[in-house]
Order: structure tokens, then sequence, then C-alpha cells
């Protein structure tokens, strides 16, 4: 059936419209990247009257990015490993077996999601700190507290979209495996792991990137040497000069990764989310 | 995951034995499929341990205690205060009471308009794409840049753009429109409300539109053809298939929009810095105010436990509302 013709307009309308809204500020990170200072620090401009790649440059210098970015690469991606591995692991629990306290369980992971990070932000800190007196090993201001840190946010909603996408797996494929000979174990990473790759892929972008993005835990809990990108950025406003050009080079820069892994991967996390949150 | 391992192989070997050995070995079988499951959920186990129910324990604690940066380094020796802490979050008389009160206001509102707008938003945006058309797939992906950006770098941007004198958006409403007399301040006073709406909508609402569009694949096209045979329109096809299908899908995206919005803290600290102007103030960067800044550990706990009160009361009365409105129209 042919859409009428207020369908078509609106749709062309809003469509036309929100594409401006959220490209927006796309174009001015692109365009202001190209600046030089005295342009960004004067009245908007929408095309730029002097094309320069210096703050491409420049960023690296004022301060140290490279080492924010293998911060956050390290603590990102470490996260990520972590929680998608202790998540395919409880997810297929639940998902295959039934036990004392599963409900519990569930319903505790479910909840979690409810808690405002405020929350755990003191106690943390008392716990590490409390740690790093008692046995000396300073998790406070180090890349691996910050890697437990962030598994508070992933872990709980990895476990939930895992369990809804494990489901899907028809339960026949892994009883077939271990008819086969397959331990439970084998049936998990020879059959269901497998055919549920698109669900681990989605949860281990979601993953990476609230570990990329955090940034109430990096700007309390590193330091000098562990401080993330997240914190990093804030070293381009000085108490002179706010390099906008900079900020907006370095915002394009670190944006980069995270952005293109996640359209390349985008299919699966719409497959992902099919399966695991519209349940 | 060695002890599953040898029993597999102990299993395997008994069968092929004598048929002596089978009681033993259906013991150590049920002894296995009892303990695998936990045996999984060990290490999510330990890890829920540590980084939620722990510290909520401990944040519980130090919400009875008068902790001050005097007692950091051991939080255990700080004095008990009973209920003080609590009386003083919500005596509204009082100056702390009062900018809770404001706050926790301020945050109700601002969740209800951004999740109300990332909503609309998403729904429109997932129907108009549902129907085939050239560069269907392109704004797709474009529309799921902002879910894709990390925080800091989308909400520096919008801070840029709004800033007074070199920002786009005065720019445009002052020099090209000539709308206002004076450029206006969008990130302190009375507008800043409206910017941190602005830019949470812009980050939040591609997540509506994903979850929306994922539910949409689920509407079989037999529901919608039996429609258009009984003469419904498209307008009337989104109002009378689509919506009401969706419903199951809204209720859980509502709930996890409300619980995200209402605790969001990146957005208000990457926008305004550890201060929020009054008029924009959320309940979660207060609360890091109250406890990082004036170093009063013990009221911030006391708030914090509130808010999660607060979110469990709502979040409960929800899902009670939703789940017996699901089983009326079950009936």
């Amino acid at each position: 059936m042919a859409a009428p013709r207020s369908f078509l307009w609106s749709r062309r309308i809003f469509l036309t419209l929100l594409t401006g809204f959220v490209l927006l500020p796309v174009y001015v990170m692109v365009s202001s990247s190209l600046k030089p200072l005295e342009d960004v620090s004067g009245t908007f401009q929408w095309i730029p009257s002097d094309l320069t790649v210096r703050p491409y440059f420049d960023i690296w210098e004022t301060v140290p990015l490279a080492d924010y970015f293998m911060n956050s690469l390290i603590v990102a991606g470490a996260a990520t490993v972590c929680s998608v591995t202790i998540a395919v692991f409880a997810a297929y629990a639940v998902s295959r077996y039934s036990f004392r306290g599963k409900r519990v369980f569930t319903v505790t992971v479910l909840s979690t999601q409810m808690f405002p990070g405020i929350l755990f932000l003191l106690p943390l800190f008392l716990i590490y700190v409390n740690i790093g007196n008692a046995t000396g090993i300073a998790l406070f201001g180090s890349r691996g507290g910050l890697i437990l840190t962030y598994l508070t946010f992933s872990l709980p909603f990895s476990i939930w979209m895992l369990i809804g996408y494990f489901d899907s797996v028809p339960r026949d494929l892994d009883e077939a495996a271990k008819v086969d000979g397959c331990g439970p174990l084998g049936a998990l990473f020879r059959v269901v792991v497998p055919a549920a790759v698109p669900g681990i892929v989605a949860v281990a972008v979601y993953a990476f990137m609230t570990a990329w993005g955090e940034v109430l835990f990096a700007s309390v809990m590193t330091n000098e040497t562990t401080r993330t990108l997240a914190v990093g950025l804030q070293g381009y406003s000085t108490q002179n000069d706010v390099y906008w050009n900079q900020i907006m080079a370095a915002s394009l820069v670190v944006s980069l990764p995270v952005v293109a892994g996640f359209l390349l991967l985008q299919r699966y996390l719409v497959t992902g989310l099919t399966a695991g949150a519209v349940k | 995951m060695t002890l599953t391992a040898a029993s597999g192989t102990g299993e395997r070997t008994a069968r092929k034995n004598s048929p002596g050995a089978a009681p033993r070995t259906r013991r150590s079988g049920r002894l296995r499929r009892i303990g695998l499951p936990y045996l999984l959920l060990l290490p999510a186990l330990l890890l829920e341990l540590l980084v939620h129910l722990v510290p909520m324990a401990i944040g519980i604690v130090v919400s009875f205690k008068e902790l001050t940066q005097f007692h950091i380094r051991d939080w255990g020796t700080a004095p008990w205060t009973g209920l003080d802490n609590y009386s003083l979050a919500v005596d509204f008389n009082a100056p702390v009471g009062e900018a809770l009160l404001k706050s926790f206001l301020t945050t109700c509102l601002f969740t209800l308009f951004s999740v109300g707008l990332c909503w609309l938003l998403g729904v429109a945006a997932a129907v108009f794409l549902q129907e085939g058309f050239r560069g269907r797939g392109f704004l797709r992906t474009i529309f799921l840049v902002p879910y894709a950006l990390p925080v800091y770098a989308a909400v520096i941007t919008w801070a840029f753009m709004f800033q007074r004198d070199n920002g786009l958006i005065n720019h445009v409403l002052h020099d090209q429109l000539g709308l206002t007399d004076t450029p206006p301040f969008w990130l302190i006073g009375e507008n800043s409300f409206i910017t941190l709406l602005v830019v949470s909508v812009w980050k939040g609402w591609p997540f509506a539109f994903l979850i929306i569009m994922a539910g949409l694949q689920n509407i079989p096209r037999e529901i919608y053809e039996a429609a258009a045979l009984d003469g419904a329109g498209i307008w009337q096809q989104i109002l009378r298939v689509t919506l009401p299908s969706l419903r199951p899908v809204n209720q859980v995206l509502v709930l996890v929009l409300f619980l995200w919005t209402f605790n969001d803290f990146n957005t208000p600290f990457v926008l305004f810095g550890k201060a929020a102007p009054e008029a924009a103030d959320l309940i979660s960067l207060h609360i890091y105010q109250s406890s990082f800044q004036t170093w009063n550990f013990g009221t911030g706990s006391a708030m914090s436990v509130l808010l999660l009160l607060f979110l469990l009361v709502v979040t409960g009365a929800y899902l009670l509302l939703t789940s017996r409105g699901r089983k009326a129209t079950d009936a």
C-alpha cells in the first residue's frame, strides 16, 4: 500500500530535523578542530576561514594524551574481557540449569541497574584504601582498582543480556553436544558460545563503551600516572586559555576508536538487543 | 573447571567398566549437576559481592557515622551518630535539607522531560524508519552516533556550543536570528536546566530508538496486513497496531531510561564542572558535592541511601503496576 502524502512529508521533515540535531555537535567538533586558536576564541564561524591541522599535532604536547590513551585502552580492554568472560559463565548457569537461589541471583543482578553510581563511590574508595593499608596492594589510584570498579557497571548488564541471548539458542543443540560426549563446558564453548557470538559481541561493545566513557570514578580514583582520557581532556583548559580547537581535536581522536568499532558492530548490537533485552 | 573435567572423564571410564561402579557414578553425577551452576556463578558472585553488596553494606554503615576527612584512613573508628545524618538530610528548613529537596525536585522534573522526549524521538524515528526507503540504513547509522560517542567528548562539545561569547548557539540566536538583546548565559543561571535537557536528550534518545527498533522487528507483518484489509491507513496502523504492540518493550525501556536519567552524573559533571548551577543541580552531582567537596561523607552516604530507597519504591510500584496491567490485558 502506498503511503499517503501526509506520512511522507511528516517523515521527510522529522528525519531532516533529527539528522540536523544529531550531527550538529559532530560538525562543530570537526570544523572547530581545524581552526586556529584565535578563531575558536572569537565569534563562532560556520565555515572556518583559516584551515589548519596544527591542533592535531598540538594535542599530544599540551597534555600527555598518548599516556591517557594507553591507560584508557588498558582499563577498558581489561574490564571488557573480564566482564564478558565472567558473564558468559554466569549467564550459561542461569540459562541452562535450575538451582536454588536462581531467582535471588537474577533479581539482585537486575536491581543493581538501579543503584546510583554515587552510592558506590565512597564505599569503594574506603575499601580500596583499607585494602591498601592492610596488604600494601595499592588499588586506589591504580589501573587494577579502576578495572574492578568498571565491572560494577558492565557486569550486571552483560549477565542480563547474555541470559536472554543464551535462552534464544535452542537447548537441543547443547543437549546433542552432550550426547556426543561433550561435558557441560564443552557444550558451552563448542555450541552455545559460537551460536551466541552476536550477543557476546554486543555485550563486549557495550562494556567497552561504558568503561571508555566513564567519568565519575575516573576522576576520583586515578592519579598522575593512571589518568584516563575522561579526566585527561580537562587538561586543555588552563587558567588563561581554553584551547577549544585542541579540545575538539582530542575529542575527535578519542571518539574515533569507539565510534568506528560501534558502527562496524552495530548490526550485532541490534540483534543482541532483540534477543537479550526485548523478551 | 578442573574438578568437572576430572569427574567427566571418571564417568566415561566408569561406564566402560563393570556395572558395579554405577551407584558411585550416579552420585558424583548428581553432585556435579548441583554443584556446577554454583561453580559457574562463583566468579560473578564474588565480584557482585565485592563491587556491589559489600560497598552497599559499608555505605549503609557509614550513613550512621560521623565520617569526615579525619577518620577516612580508618573509618571504623569514626563515631556513631545514630540517625543524625538522616535528620540533617531531611530537615527541609535547614540549608542542607533544603538544598537536597530542591535538587531532588529538579531531578524529578528533569527526568520527566528527558525520558519523555527521548521516548518520543525514539518512537518517531523507529516508526519512520520501519518502511523501506533509500538511505534508511545510512540514517540508522547516523542516529546511533550520539550513543557511540564517549560522554565526555560529546558533552564537552555541547559545552563549547553553549559558551556565551564564542559558542554556536548564541551566534545563531543572537548574531544571526537576532532573537535576544544580549547573548544569554547557558551554563549558569536558569537557562542551565534547558542546556542540560538538550544535551541529555541528544545523548539518550538513540538508546530508546535502538530498543524500539528491536521491538518493532517482533511485530508480525500479518497484523499490519489484516489492519490494512480492514481499511486502516498508515497513521491508524501506527496508532492501533504499532504502539499497542510496543507496550511490553516500552515498559522495560521507560524503566531503564528513568533509572539512568535519574542517576546520571556524567552529563552535568562534564557540562558544568564539580558544582552545577542551582537550576540544573541533579541529585547525583549534589550528593558528590556534599561528600567530596565538604568532606562530610556520613551525610553524603545518608543521602545516597535515601535516594536508593526512593528508587526502590518507585521501581517496585512501577513493576507492580505494569505487571498487573499486563495480567489484565491477558485475561
